[in-house]
């Protein structure tokens, strides 16, 4: 072992249990490098790394520009709001330019669900799939079981609920299949009309009720109501689901014990989690963005470490 | 694969004798001293070292820290081995202090070219000093020489010298051996 089995990180369905030991593993390491007074290591001096943001993004893209930077790569930004994509260049082109300037490894988010694996197929280099519409988003779903690790000390063997928009949500699958893969159980709970029809045949239970869901779960991962991926109305108003599926801190403490609270962030403060409740001690949302960085980091340099030296 | 015995469980025990009288002489009650062991394989020497000047010269306060240096090689994606990572542990201020980085064996040099780089996100130390149980004479690719040795040995080419620990390897012995 002691190497990725694959090339490009395009989804956690590609990668395998040892795979993500291994990047826990190594994000340890860099965890640790992360907290010295001096925060940077010279493995990937000689990178270059395109981060390519065809979708809005703060956290991921902050989060990937540290740790490339922490891992001293060179690093590009484009966004598609400022690029000539406006300009009708397709995708394999914009890439081709870019890597035609010696790039290395390729961060991308993108609003197709596949943009990543059909990238790999097509240009040389390595990809990261920063979250592909509603498909993947893999580093999120590392960092979150990583952080559960941290937290619990192991995922193995733990009831986790997500809840919320399930089906528009990049996060939740991924997540699903990380955790499914580090031996937890998944439970997801919101709105009918926000699960994905067919999800109990991957495995994952169905809870329809918040209060059950939560006495259930060790680990809840509340999840944003992605209105921009809306094109109907799912649910009457905010405040009904609010209601039925925001936690709130009264809730919290009536359960007969104390369950961990994650949020993969942007947070809507007041809708599917009360302030309280995510400033509150049982709360990693924070830990988790701190957690980011070292996954990441682990991420890019195991990937990195099968680039071989350009010949020319 | 053939191997020769360079040095047999007591003349290990007398080389480790000999370099902890030696950091005694300069480094004096260690107050300013601290021990930096280079892992893996380096740390096993730097704990045995602290526990002889610890038992045998009632030396009080060692400070002894671990340093991995993965992530500052030179050779990675350039050489097949495949390169893991080691716990880094350096729980105490280095700046203005005098190390003393300690490694199994000298060989190329490039390890402790790492390490040397690897250091200074701790810190500006006021001097380091390098001790090695075996000095592979000759076969240095950098500038860089023991301050303390156990024994100097001069290997050719294929020749590995293996170093032994009894809490890793069931005894403490250093070996030649030849591919």
């Amino acid at each position: 072992m002691k190497e990725l089995s694959v090339n490009h990180l395009l989804g956690i369905k590609y990668i395998t249990e040892d795979d993500i030991h291994l990047i826990f593993e190594t994000a340890d390491h860099f965890k640790e490098v992360i907290n010295r007074s001096i925060k940077k290591v010279p493995s990937l001096r000689d990178i270059t790394i395109a981060n390519l943001f065809f979708e809005n993004s703060t956290r991921t893209r902050l989060s990937f520009e540290l740790a490339e930077k922490r891992l001293s790569a060179d690093v590009i930004n484009f966004s598609a709001a400022s690029s000539s994509v406006k300009k009708g260049e397709t995708l394999i082109d914009t890439v081709n330019n870019i890597l035609s300037m010696k790039v290395d490894m390729v961060v991308m988010r993108h609003p197709n669900p596949g943009a990543g694996v059909f990238l790999a197929k097509h240009v040389n280099a390595s990809i990261v799939n920063a979250g592909d519409g509603a498909h993947e988003h893999p580093t999120q779903a590392l960092l979150d079981s990583y952080s559960i690790r941290e937290k619990l000390g192991d995922v193995a063997g733990k009831k986790v609920v997500i809840v919320g928009d399930i089906l528009h949500s990049r996060v939740a699958l991924s997540n699903i299949f990380a955790l499914q893969k580090l031996g937890a159980e998944v439970k997801v709970c919101g709105p009918k009309t926000l699960l994905p029809k067919y999800i109990d045949k991957i495995g994952v239970g169905v809870e329809g009720n918040l209060r059950k869901a939560l006495e259930w779960c060790d680990v809840a991962n509340m999840l944003r109501v992605q209105n921009e991926r809306m094109d109907i109305s799912y649910f009457p108003t905010t405040r009904e689901y609010t209601q039925q599926y925001g936690v709130n801190k009264a809730l919290l403490d009536s359960l007969n014990k104390e369950i961990v609270v994650m949020h993969p962030g942007p947070i809507n403060r007041g809708v599917e989690i009360t302030s309280d409740v995510a400033d509150s001690k049982q709360a990693i949302i924070l830990d988790q963005v701190q957690n980011g960085v070292a996954v990441r980091m682990a991420v890019l340099y195991l990937l990195a470490s099968k680039i071989k030296p350009h010949e020319d | 694969m053939s191997q020769k015995v360079l040095l047999n469980a007591t003349e290990v025990h007398i080389a480790l004798q000999r370099l902890a009288c030696q950091l005694i002489e300069n480094h004096d009650t260690f107050e300013n001293t601290v021990l930096i062991g280079i892992q893996p394989r380096g740390v096993f020497l730097a704990e045995r070292l602290k526990s002889i000047l610890e038992s045998d010269y009632k030396m009080k306060d060692l400070k002894l820290g671990y340093l991995d240096i993965t992530f500052y090689r030179d050779d990675f994606r350039r050489s097949n081995k495949i390169l893991e990572a080691n716990k880094t542990k350096i729980d105490f201020v280095i700046e203005d202090k005098k190390l003393v980085f300690i490694d199994d064996v000298l060989y190329t040099g490039r390890s402790i070219r790492s390490a040397l780089t690897a250091v200074q996100s701790f810190g500006r130390p006021m001097e380091i000093e390098l001790l090695t149980l075996i000095d592979r004479r000759f076969s240095r690719h950098l500038p860089i020489q023991p301050d303390y040795r156990g024994r100097q040995v001069d290997a050719i080419g294929d020749e590995k010298v293996k170093v032994c620990w009894k809490e890793q390897d069931g005894e403490d012995a250093v070996y030649l051996v030849n591919n």
